[in-house]
């Protein structure tokens, strides 16, 4: 099943971010929202930029994924890159950390 | 070495101090992003794919073992233990937290370094031969003046905001170890009849969307003019350069359009009018520099040839590593060893923190605490005594840092493409990786000779592709990578660009694509001819039949 997601860049670290619900910036792209229609993307992007001026990320903006066996997948392989990590470090891709030790927050 | 006097270190430490409010004020909401953003980057502060890059100067790609350690020191406090040198003889962290950020600028101004000029149109990072003041074939150690232009780039008020990027390479050797026929500026030292210092000027040299190989404008100018020359070309640059068009905005797109001729009257006519003007250095200044660059006093070699000899029969390793990556020195009993930084299936250009940390100890024993970084991602120590170059090469061991490969085929040069570079298309680094691993045999690297291997994951071209012997580009095709393959390129003194030789390959068919190339050379090759040679004698065609044949 395909839809939209936002990604954008947290401020102060710079560190690779999704919207998630309830508002929340997650490093974790299984944990986006996800746009099934283009006025719910809308709506993801109007609250994406709240956040961009609330100086809580940089640069938003909606990427296309699809689900496969039930995990979130961007389409486009630079999406996917930096959804995971550099694919030559695989010891510091986001696969290897566990969600909520590392890092994990606004 | 060059150190900092007042107005260098008030210079940088003014810097940290501006940049620190200016990151407070944008934490704060003072500023926005689009008012914050060319002020992180005159501080070489990008936003890249998975965070912000930091890439630090490295003026002329001298390093002292003091300030080497302390970009282990960065890696290891602020970012995730590594660093990666480039093209441009820099280092970039892959991971600063912008709110780090001002406290590694003032721990790089602590060792008298700074991000200055890694980013924006302005004249940027001069860079030089990594060999500069040891090299056999060097009439003056080109650092000299490379720390002059440093000197006089540096906030230059006319030239901050050029119409695009300007780079200037400086050599003072025969061989052109600085690719100097493919920079904006590129300066070769030489002797005129009389004796007396100048440079050959070379201006409208480039890689990225339009590669060209840069004209010289001038022969010979009289070393005492060089900064009022500089002056001239950048004036008439920065004056009729299009500001209208960034991909038709770089002096080479000038010099072409203009007309070679015409614009080196251009630049003649603007010279006559300013030299004699200040601008150029008084004697007592650059004398006042170039004593920082006196070659150190090597003492006299003693037995260091016969030791060196006898280690160099009893370890057939160690000798396989002083045969590829150890250069003459010119000093007798002395020896430039250069420091692979691709290790086997390794990441181009990437040193760890403990890394950093060995080298900069073995310079501090062996090197006059000197190291150099070189444009093709790897190290140098300049000054190793011979005798010592054994126990140097047990301390590389221990590291991974002594594979004998220089100018190999597994010495590939690789920008960081997709994998950390928001403006790629493709990946670079895996592509490295796997033709490292292909090859990995030292036999037959060494059966093929030299061959240079560059590899850029966009047309930007960081990775140097046009200049490579097989130059490798990737580029999104309906979004799977590919890569073209170039062939005949090459950065030094026989400076040419190559030629696409057909199609691209699927990502997994480059390796494959890159080996049928080396066996259609070893089928032609005459004895003890380079991979370039033969492509220059024999032409595309056995390449291409060879690749493309079949289909």
């Amino acid at each position: 099943m395909s839809g939209k997601v936002i990604c954008a860049n947290r401020l102060r670290d710079g560190i690779v971010v999704y919207l998630a619900a309830g508002n929340e910036w997650s490093e974790w792209i299984s944990r986006s929202e996800i746009a099934r229609d283009d006025v719910t993307a809308e709506v993801l992007l109007a609250k994406a930029r709240r956040a961009e001026a609330d100086r809580i990320v940089i640069d938003p903006y909606l990427i296309d994924v699809t689900e496969i066996d039930g995990e979130v997948c961007p389409v486009r392989y630079r999406e996917r890159i930096r959804a995971s990590g550099p694919s030559v470090r695989p010891d510091l891709s986001k696969q290897n950390r566990v969600p909520g030790v590392s890092g994990e927050g606004a | 070495m060059y150190l900092y006097d007042e107005i260098d270190q008030s210079l940088v430490d003014e810097r940290v101090v501006q940049f620190r409010d200016q990151v407070r004020r944008r934490m704060s909401g003072e500023l926005s992003e689009d008012e914050f953003k060319p002020l992180r980057l005159m501080n070489g502060v990008y936003l890249q794919l998975h965070a912000y890059m930091l890439r630090v100067a490295i003026p002329y790609g001298t390093l002292s073992s003091e300030q080497l350690r302390k970009l282990a020191w960065i890696a290891r406090k602020y970012d995730r233990g590594y660093g990666h040198f480039t093209t441009r003889q820099n280092l970039q962290f892959n991971w600063p937290a912008l709110e780090n950020l001002p406290d590694i600028l003032a721990e790089l101004a602590s060792v008298q370094m700074h991000a200055l000029q890694t980013s924006g149109n302005c004249i940027r990072n001069v860079t030089a031969d990594q060999y500069a003041g040891v090299a056999a074939d060097e009439v003056v150690d080109p650092r000299i003046h490379a720390e002059i232009i440093r000197q006089w780039s540096t906030l230059h008020p006319e030239f901050s905001f050029l119409p695009r990027k300007f780079k200037i390479a400086v050599t003072g050797a025969s061989a052109d170890r600085a690719a100097v026929k493919v920079h904006d500026i590129g300066l070769v030292a030489k002797r005129n009849p009389a004796g007396e210092l100048g440079f050959e000027v070379i201006v409208g040299g480039g890689q990225g969307r339009t590669p060209m190989v840069g004209p010289t404008i001038r022969e010979f100018l009289p070393e005492r003019h060089l900064l009022s020359y500089l002056e001239a070309v950048l004036r008439v640059y920065n004056q009729l350069g299009r500001r209208d068009n960034m991909y038709k905005a770089r002096i080479k797109i000038q010099v072409h359009e203009t007309g070679v001729a015409a614009f080196t009257e251009m630049v003649e006519r603007e010279w006559e009018a300013i030299r004699d003007s200040a601008v150029d250095l008084p004697a007592g200044e650059r004398e006042r520099i170039a004593a920082y660059f006196i070659a150190p006093r090597y003492a006299p070699p003693g037995d260091a040839v016969a030791t060196h000899t006898r280690h160099l029969a009893e370890d057939a390793a160690f000798a396989r590593w002083v045969e590829t990556n150890v250069a003459p020195h010119r000093a007798a009993g002395y020896a430039i060893a250069n420091i692979s930084l691709k290790p086997i299936g390794g990441v181009p250009g990437d040193a760890t923190a403990e890394q950093m940390e060995a080298v900069a100890a073995l310079a501090d024993r062996f090197s006059r605490s000197e190291i150099r970084v070189t444009h093709e991602q790897n190290l140098v120590l300049p000054h190793v005594r011979q005798d010592d170059l054994y126990a140097v090469w047990q301390t590389l061991r221990a590291y991974d840092l002594h594979t004998p490969n220089l100018g190999l085929i597994s010495d590939i040069i690789a920008c960081p493409g997709l994998d950390y570079c928001a403006l790629a298309n493709a990946r670079s680094i895996p592509l490295a990786q796997q033709i490292s691993e292909r090859f990995a045999d030292l036999d037959r690297q060494h059966a093929i000779g030299e061959l240079k291997v560059k590899i850029s994951g966009c047309i930007n071209a960081c990775g140097h592709h046009h200049v490579g012997h097989i130059g490798i580009l990737g580029v999104d095709r309906k979004g799977e990578e590919y890569y073209q393959i170039t062939l005949g390129g090459s950065g030094a003194e026989d400076a040419s660009l190559g030629e696409i030789i057909g199609p691209a390959f699927a990502s997994d068919r480059v390796v494959d694509a890159i080996e049928t190339l080396v066996e259609a050379y070893l089928g032609v090759r005459t004895d003890g001819e380079r991979f370039l040679d033969t492509y220059r004698r024999v032409g595309a065609d056995p390449f291409k039949e060879a690749l493309y044949g079949a289909h």
